[in-house]
């Protein structure tokens, strides 16, 4: 018997060029994921219900939860925000901080979402400071590990510490799949060349990405090669992702309970270029992790200058690779 | 993201109020992957045919209702919502000649994990009917 138990989700924001534009409904994207056995539903409010964090009718949370009920999809998580810039001129206190993090927390219970997403940059104070309130409303509050951040980052082992310390059982992390980047993706480089850096300039990055060349001697190399404005931009990507390991989230397995499997690009035979998936589910069973793999998808935003975006078939293409990486086709009889 | 969507082809004319021509406007979307609230929208610049707008003489509108954009940076309530289009207004008498024109967008906001205030551009020519 494994001890680990991988289900397949998605978060809506994977779909967010056709919701944006208005060509699918809520509707449509709900039925399309259940349709691909992505069962597990995340969302990030903001962008699902207009006028969100401001209180939204209760048909919004009738109708969320018809949805729910009518294609058999279970919520699994609402991914906030807290906006403590709101105000230009001054920082948001630290009790409205609090307070603004409350208003996510119920609206999370509201939909039956058992977890809520925080993001990585929110002090760790804060979210301490909400814990006994989501664990009344029986919502864990997980901060996403993101790139350039990973496990090893002072600034996550200071949350892993403030939540070790709270005692809480309702904080924990989400870690996004983004931060194991292995290759520098296919489609960012076509979409810099677009832009206008010459082609030895992006082939150098891709090379001295995969030589782990640290991200300040590349951009100064870019520099001497002559490289300018997109060809500094590209360099500067380097800044903000690595290919850290997936087996370190083996230290933090009793604090994880959900994953943004992030993704730019799946190709027609089901592989994601820069992103080991196969190493990555392979940790997460070595873990022994119980919970969902939500697709991520953020590929539109690199091709959708010269190509059409088609979320829906990339996030297909993705969940077609879970199930065989999972192992859920495993048990089907030999041909 | 989004950046090639942020001026939408429909709604750009010019703006009567009674039998003056006031001004010309278009409609405008959020280059972000969620709404935010308006205190967070730090400027949207415009440039017409090559001109650049004064911040002053720029107004925003959504469902109804108007800000100019230091009436919007301290607006703690309203939003922009994602992928909704806004009414972008430009003061000026007499608004365009009918025919072709250049509009470019330049939209800043502010947001809180971000290490940096971007800014996002788009350009469009669209075309006042005669």
């Amino acid at each position: 018997m494994s001890n680990y138990e991988i289900k397949r989700g998605v978060s809506l924001y994977s779909y967010q060029e056709e919701y944006f534009l208005g060509k699918k409904s809520l509707e449509d994207l709900i039925k399309v994921s259940a349709e691909m056995g992505a069962k597990g539903i995340e969302l990030i409010s903001e962008q699902t219900f207009p006028h969100y964090p401001n209180p939204l009718d209760q048909s919004v949370y009738d109708n969320w939860h018809a949805l729910m009920a009518k294609y058999g999809t279970t919520p699994v998580c609402h991914d906030f925000m807290l906006d403590y810039k709101k105000y230009k001129d001054r920082p948001m206190p630290f009790d409205e901080q609090v307070a603004s993090c409350k208003v996510d927390i119920d609206h999370a219970a509201r939909l039956g979402c058992p977890y809520t997403r925080a993001l990585v940059s929110i002090d760790p104070n804060v979210l301490v400071a909400c814990a006994d309130y989501a664990e009344s409303k029986n919502v864990r509050i997980l901060i996403e590990v993101h790139a350039p951040l990973h496990f090893d980052h002072p600034w996550i082992i200071r949350h892993a510490e403030a939540f070790e310390k709270s005692g809480s059982k309702y904080l924990g992390f989400l870690p996004d799949m983004g931060m194991f980047l292995f290759k520098f993706p296919p489609v960012w480089k076509a979409k810099f060349i677009r832009d206008g850096v010459p082609q030895h300039i992006a082939d150098y990055i891709c090379k001295a990405y995969e030589d782990r060349t640290l991200s300040e001697y590349v951009i100064l190399e870019v520099e001497k090669m002559g490289g300018v404005g997109p060809a500094i931009g590209m360099a500067i990507t380097l800044r903000h992702n690595a290919a850290f390991e997936p087996k370190r989230m083996l230290d933090h397995m009793d604090r994880i309970w959900n994953i943004h499997a992030k993704f730019y690009e799946m190709t027609e035979d089901l592989v994601e270029p820069s992103i080991p998936y196969d190493e990555i589910i392979k940790v997460l069973k070595q873990g022994g992790y119980k919970g969902y793999i939500c697709s991520e998808y953020e590929g539109n935003r690199w091709i959708q200058d010269a190509f059409p975006v088609d979320s829906i078939e990339q996030v297909r293409r993705q969940q077609e690779m879970f199930k065989k990486l999972i192992g859920e086709t495993a048990a089907a009889p030999a041909a | 993201m989004f950046d090639k969507y942020m001026i939408c082809e429909d709604g750009f004319g010019n703006v009567t109020e009674g039998d003056d021509t006031i001004g010309f406007a278009f409609q405008a979307r959020l280059p972000y992957y969620r709404g935010i609230g308006l205190s967070m929208v730090e400027d949207i610049a415009v440039t017409i045919d090559g001109e650049a707008v004064p911040r002053e003489q720029v107004r925003f509108s959504v469902r109804g209702r108007t800000w100019t954009l230091d009436e919007m940076e301290t607006e703690y309530s309203d939003r922009w919502n994602f992928g909704e289009k806004a009414l972008i207004t430009v003061l000026r008498a007499g608004g365009l000649p009918p025919g072709k024109h250049k509009v470019q967008l330049a939209e800043r906001i502010r947001v809180s994990y971000l290490p940096f205030v971007p800014t996002t551009r788009d350009s469009k020519e669209l075309e006042i009917a005669a």
